[in-house]
């Protein structure tokens, strides 16, 4: 599986890339946190905050590990700008996976 | 003879027809001497247009500009609070508060003769700034409700997210009777410009007169009365309530700034109804009132942002809403006299001096102002306050003051900046000092019997759920 923390605003070009490479299903959740980037600040007329947890997003996709090489490669290339903040990618094992319509398993479910 | 005599006594009789017919004519005639004129429906349809106008500011307005700068635990708190100090204030404004403001009694304060409206119809009369002008007292009485709850309510956001419901009820009380009904005496309260027939009858007129309004203090929709007023009480709460928790340390920001933009964008809206209502008239003397108030806020929105811009290195969303505020606040006493010109320099400095108050002021002297009530309000009524008694002369575009004696304005060179901006200060003074007193015993009492604050435990769960049972978003 692949765990992907990314700028909210690459969504689109990671979707359109790993789907070129044939990746069916993936999953988005909105969530917040901090790197090396240690957030950025905001100001509200005389207060200026630190904000410390900076907006991403978590992109899953679970995948054989025969593909696992070249999404990788596909979305560090679409979401790399260069900058702090970019983000990162985790890649695991993954124990089983169920199709629950068709109670398939194994990589017929992934 | 005979006949001659009937034809006498028939001329006589007629003759006496007619002198009961010119008698019975006469006290009519007095009477439309001296019965005032029936009011102009202009007037009366602009005057209930402002009062409603009023409303919207308050309610919607006020309450979401402070209900989206708060976090979202407490979004709730905040609107009820504008709410229901709004109905608080227009209620007893109706019991005592109009009688004490508005009725002849001595320089600080009214009577009870109007109290519960006594006495109050449909056809009752009050009088407006023009001689033989008069609109409907009722008419009158909703239109100043309108600012005696609208007043209280601009304080809440001083000490926003930690006030305890029950406590600020009986704080705005206290606060509306002992601080908002004199100083609406002091400023306002004179017999009209009818009375003004001689030097002589003016001076008589005046003794009962309000004591800043002796003092010439000029405050035209309420930039004493309602902002510095307001803005001093909201200073000494937040001091005596303490700060939030996290204040300074961790980030308290605005949790809907759209919500923020909507509710300054109506206060804009409704001011014209504040300050072009104030005018009492709906005449061509309107128009420069409104003129100002468009002008003079335009130009505070802008200054802000650039001000902001320039420091900040970002033109926000939440500056252009505050600039508003402030250039609203500051045009207040001003509106009715300046020019157009002198509203917009008005608009400018206020901007920039309220963003230097809730900046740099604020973090020197380290009070948790959550909504910086002080910093916009208080602040820019003072600058307001102040740039009125500079604005108004003639020479920089403004009004100056009409003498109802002479029926003219005076010569445009005999007016003093000097004589104007001591008597400007003497309603700032006067104003900043009474409500500061009357807020610190209002709080102490209340914070003895009730307390003020919530526990820390319900402070950080939000006032929301603490004090009104419920969230404002679900799901």
């Amino acid at each position: 599986m692949i765990t992907a923390i990314i700028r909210p605003w690459k969504l689109d070009d990671l979707q359109l890339a790993v789907a070129r490479l044939g990746v069916q299903g993936i999953t988005v959740t909105e969530v917040t946190g901090y790197g090396r980037q240690r957030g950025h600040s905001e100001h509200y007329r005389g207060s200026e905050y630190q904000a410390e947890f900076v907006p991403k997003l978590r992109v899953e996709i679970v995948l054989d590990d025969a593909s696992a090489e070249s999404v990788v490669e596909a979305i560090t290339n679409v979401c790399r700008t260069g900058k702090t903040g970019d983000g990162k990618i985790f890649l695991a094992p993954v124990g089983e996976a169920v199709r629950i319509r068709t109670r398939e398993s194994g990589a017929a479910a992934a | 003879m005979q006949i001659e005599e009937r034809k006498r006594t028939k001329g006589g009789s007629l003759m006496r027809s007619l002198g009961a017919v010119a008698l019975l004519m006469l006290p009519a005639m007095v009477f439309a001497q001296d019965a005032p004129p029936p009011p102009n429906k202009g007037d009366v349809s602009w005057l209930m247009t402002s009062t409603v106008l009023v409303i919207l500011m308050t309610i919607p307005g006020l309450a979401l500009f402070y209900g989206g700068m708060v976090r979202s635990k407490n979004v709730l708190s905040l609107l009820m609070q504008v709410m229901i100090v709004f109905c608080v204030g227009v209620l007893m404004f109706a019991i005592y508060g109009y009688s004490l403001a508005f009725t002849e009694n001595n320089a600080f304060i009214g009577g009870f003769s109007k109290a519960f409206l006594k006495g109050m119809t449909g056809d009752s009369l009050t009088g407006t700034f023009s001689k033989a002008t008069n609109i409907p007292e009722l008419g009158f009485f909703c239109f100043q409700s309108t600012f005696a709850a609208i007043t209280p309510a601009l304080i809440v956001g001083a000490f926003a997210e930690r006030i305890k419901f029950s406590a600020l009820l009986v704080f705005i009380i206290i606060w509306l009777t002992f601080a908002y009904y004199p100083i609406a005496h002091m400023v306002w309260f004179w017999s009209g410009p009818d009375a003004f027939t001689t030097l002589e009858a003016g001076t008589a007129a005046n003794v009962n007169a309000g004591f800043l309004f002796n003092k010439g203090a000029l405050d035209f929709a309420g930039g004493t009365v309602v902002h510095i007023n307001a803005g001093v009480a909201g200073l000494v709460g937040c001091i005596l309530i303490g700060k939030r928790i996290g204040y300074g340390q961790s980030a308290l920001p605005p949790h809907n700034l759209p919500m923020v933009m909507i509710g300054s964008a109506l206060l804009w809206v409704g001011w014209f109804g504040f300050n072009v209502g104030s005018n009492l008239e709906a005449n061509g003397f309107a128009t420069l009132v409104f003129a100002n108030t468009l002008l003079a806020t335009a130009a505070a929105t802008l200054a802000w942002m650039l001000g902001e811009w320039i420091i900040k290195g970002s033109p926000t969303m939440l500056g252009a809403a505050s600039g508003a505020v402030a250039g609203l606040v500051a045009i207040t006493p001003a509106c009715g006299w300046v020019g157009p010109m002198g509203s917009i320099a008005i608009g400018v400095i206020a901007a920039l001096v309220c963003l230097w108050a809730v900046s740099g002021l604020k973090r020197a002297l380290g009070y948790d102002d959550s909504l910086d009530v002080f910093g916009v309000h208080c602040v820019g009524g003072i600058v307001g306050a102040v740039l009125t008694g500079v604005f108004n002369s003639p020479a920089l575009g403004g009004t100056d003051v009409y003498d109802y004696v002479a029926n003219a304005f005076p010569n445009p060179a005999d007016y003093s900046i000097t004589t104007h901006v001591i008597s400007q200060l003497w309603g700032v003074g006067t104003t900043i000092v009474w409500s500061g007193l009357v807020s610190l015993v209002a709080f102490k009492i209340v914070d003895l019997t009730i307390g003020l604050r919530v526990t820390e435990e319900q402070e950080r769960e939000g006032l929301d759920t603490v004090s009104h049972g419920e969230r404002a978003y679900n799901g």
